[in-house]
């Protein structure tokens, strides 16, 4: 970064007068769990609109709202963050949306959110921004359940002691909303006023006074934040210098943080917590009761068990209905489109280009659907909490949050819905991670792949009492879930290197799900993967489609060849067969010819469709799954010019772990690219994961050859 | 590594409440955990453990929050 973008720390810019025509800015902030995504949703209603933070590849929701009497305001959604002092991706944009820093455009009002019912903990972010004496008001969320809880706010004196108006809602019921932006117009209008009356200790302000800063809020803010030497150079090195001076000189009874943070606490604890009146205290709650057997060592893992077979089983198998539903419309508007065309180009590309490519966009939805249903669920009841609990263990010991257990048993079934899944997860860190570790686990669509050729070559039944096709195809499992361990092991300490931030796991109170809360959730997912992922699949479906259909076999030739023959040969001199003999130099120290090669690049579509690629390549046809027999005897008859069989078990197995490992699949990189909002990570996802296979086949095929085996 | 001169939130009896003395470990560290309220003077209680061993529960300013056994160790408590 540029030391100009930092001037702007060093003099806090005023804001200028009143410009009409330029719509007026409202950011949104507060920390995580206080409902401030469906207080956004209700503020925002139809007007939401997705986009990235200022030159970060973070996505922010904000939209535009014309208000009565003001004008157009732009209200933007903050990441939700417990302070301002941490210097994660979130907290930064945080600073950067409230100071006007880094691209951002200053604010014209703040809402600050805290949880009504956790108020010794969540004011300490809104005093943080309330002491950067921007006019903010700040909001209580969950009245409804602190009322319920019996506690009990004086919002009149808790608003005089702050400084700053106080209002209580409940997203949830809509209670309050909607006086929300008239009394954030208000403040649009409103003077600067004075920060709320810390007292901080005298040798706190002389080590803030000595910074020379305009704005002593800055200064505490720097005190606390700014370090000499960190790794992100963000920060005016003349500043780091300073700070590290005034830390350094610093002369009280405790260090500075702790002065620093232990004042404001103080602040909350003396002056604003008797405004607040808890009337019910001691005895267990509701929710240490449910927490006594869903966290119980025995019974909760139990039912921790039993809810994640049901979210397994459902995405498995639960959706192969509607997803055969889908198939089959999909099928028919394809022959129907054939029935009314006439023969030629533009009938296959409609039918086979345009229309499956649709299909195959819609084909997630049944499973995007159904776990995000269950995340919903699990999400807002809070049980999502406490899957993190206890799956920490586990998890942390490869580097990933507890919270990405949900996303990496999703694979398992696809890793489409799996990658939009990671969305759980707060930290940026967090979320690419295990983006880029799901797709390494065993989806269901090379489970066709895996049938055929453990069908076609290894012997059936038991072999010395040993089930060889049973033990391999269990084996691939325990070697991709072994192979994404590694994997997250690895690249969160390269790549995706994060500090060691300690667990941060709020357990909130278990609540009973809004059903309108979790179609929201179901539905923004789903609309999002059908605009933005969707159009990429749909567009590498047409062009993969292209690959293969040109360039077009003369009508008399393909007469001559027969049906079969003629699709075989078609698919040898497309684009798309030439590149599979192009690339067999690539694949043969592998154990791949061409064949092989040309069934990889169809099987990017989707991993299953290498079996029909094969049937066409093969002269059996297109329309054959991978309990063909006529199929699995190609495979085994298959041979090179010198009468060596293509196909041993040796080649068998290397393409196996090939397809275990390479990201065969459009759709994961495309969702990828949709939840990273960027080309780079879909496209090392792509170079990594092909990197591992192609090595590890090479390794296997060149290791057996060695030891004398196929 | 120093010897722990005082009990610390890891060898707290469950269910028994203590209050917070101080933090120990590295910088951004320790200023995430004052920042959760783990300042001196704020009351806090073990109540439960995750069935694997670890994270613990606490509750801590009403609320329950759940803090790993390594970062536990670094809360110095008294009575």
């Amino acid at each position: 970064m540029s030391g100009a973008e930092n001037r702007v720390l060093v003099g806090l810019p005023r804001r200028g007068p009143p410009v009409q025509d330029r719509p007026r800015r409202v950011v949104v902030l507060g920390p995580p769990n206080t409902g401030k995504t469906s207080l956004f949703n209700r503020l925002a209603g139809t007007n939401l609109r997705v986009g990235n933070y200022p030159g970060v590849t973070v996505e922010g929701t904000s939209a535009r709202i014309d208000l009565p009497h003001v004008g157009p305001i732009d209200l933007v959604d903050l990441p939700g963050t417990y302070s301002l002092s941490g210097r994660s991706g979130e907290e930064r944009i945080a600073v950067d949306a409230l100071l006007g820093r880094n691209g951002h455009a200053l604010p014209d009002a703040v809402l600050v959110l805290c949880d009504a019912t956790h108020l010794e903990h969540n004011l300490y972010l809104a005093l943080q921004v309330l002491e950067l004496s921007v006019p903010t008001l700040v909001v209580l969320n969950m009245a409804d359940e602190a009322t319920r809880q019996g506690v009990d706010i004086d919002l009149a004196a808790l608003s005089e002691r702050l400084g700053a108006p106080v209002v209580a809602v409940s997203a949830r019921t809509g209670q309050g909303v909607d006086d929300l932006l008239p009394r954030a117009a208000g403040l649009l209008r409103a003077a600067e006023r004075a920060a709320p009356p810390i007292a901080y200790p005298p040798a706190v302000i002389e080590a803030a006074d000595s910074l020379d800063l305009p704005h002593r809020a800055l200064a505490l803010w720097a005190l606390l934040s700014v370090e000499a030497g960190s790794e992100e150079e963000t920060e005016d090195p003349a500043l780091a210098a300073r700070v590290e001076a005034a830390r350094a000189g610093f002369d009280g009874e405790e260090d500075i943080d702790a002065a620093i943070v232990g004042a404001r606490y103080g602040f909350i604890d003396r002056d604003l917590m008797p405004c607040v009146v808890r009337s019910r205290s001691g005895g267990r709650s509701l929710t240490d009761r449910i927490d006594a057997v869903l966290v119980h060592p025995a019974w909760g893992f139990l039912l921790f068990l039993v809810i994640m077979t049901v979210l397994f089983q459902g995405l498995f198998s639960w959706s192969d209905p509607a997803i055969g539903v889908v198939e089959s419309l999909i099928g028919a508007l394809a022959d129907g489109t054939r029935a009314v065309l006439p023969d030629g180009i533009v009938e296959d590309f409609v039918a086979d280009g345009l229309i499956a490519g649709v299909g195959s966009v819609l084909v997630f939805l049944p499973q995007i659907l159904l776990l995000f249903l269950l995340i919903g669920l699990m999400e807002d009841s809070g049980y999502m909490a406490r899957i993190a609990f206890l799956m920490d263990r586990i998890m942390k010991s490869v580097g990933l949050h507890g919270r990405a257990f949900v996303p990496m048993l999703s694979g398992f079934a696809c890793a489409v819905p799996a990658v939009l899944a990671t969305r759980t997860m707060e930290r940026r860190r967090d979320r690419f991670l295990t983006m880029m570790v799901v797709p390494l686990t065993l989806c269901s669509a090379r489970l066709p792949v895996y049938t055929l050729l453990i069908a076609a070559l290894y012997p059936a039944g038991d072999q010395g009492n040993v089930p060889v096709q049973g033990l391999l195809l269990a084996g691939m499992y325990v070697f991709s879930i072994a192979v994404a361990l590694v994997a997250a092991a690895v690249l969160g300490r390269t790549v995706l290197k994060g500090r060691n931030e300690p667990l941060l796991l709020e357990l909130p109170p278990y609540r009973l799900p809004r059903l309108n809360t979790v179609w929201r959730m179901m539905w923004d997912r789903t609309r999002i993967f059908l605009t933005e992922a969707g159009t990429v699949i749909l567009a590498c479906t047409i062009i993969l489609w292209a690959l293969l259909a040109f360039p077009r076999m003369s009508e008399e030739r393909a007469e001559a060849l027969g049906p079969q023959e003629a699709a075989a040969v078609s698919l040898q001199e497309s684009y798309g067969g030439r590149l599979g003999q192009a690339i067999e130099p690539a694949i043969a120290p592998l154990g791949f010819d061409w064949k092989i090669g040309v069934g990889l690049i169809g099987a990017f579509a989707a991993r299953e469709v290498f079996v029909a690629t094969m049937g066409v390549v093969y002269g059996v046809g297109g329309d054959v799954d991978e309990t063909s027999t006529t199929l699995r005897e190609k495979i085994r008859a298959e041979a090179h010019a010198d009468g060596r069989p293509v196909y041993t078990p040796l080649v068998g197995f290397s393409l196996m772990v090939f397809f275990a490992l390479a990201c065969q699949c459009m759709s994961t990189l495309a969702a990828v690219k949709r939840e990273t909002r960027s080309y780079r990570w879909p496209v090392f996802l792509f170079v990594y994961m092909t990197a591992l296979a192609w090595l590890c086949s090479f390794a296997i095929y060149q290791g057996g050859r060695a030891m004398g085996l196929g | 590594m120093d010897l722990p001169t005082a009990e610390t939130l890891l060898g707290s009896p469950q269910g028994e409440w203590r209050t917070v003395l101080g933090v120990r470990g590295e910088r951004a560290f320790r200023r995430r955990l004052l920042e959760l309220g783990f300042v001196a003077g704020t009351r806090v209680r073990v109540v439960g453990v995750a069935p694997l061993g670890d994270p613990l529960k606490l509750e801590i300013r009403h609320g329950n929050l759940s803090l790993r056994k390594a970062e536990a160790a670094g809360i110095e408590v008294g009575p």
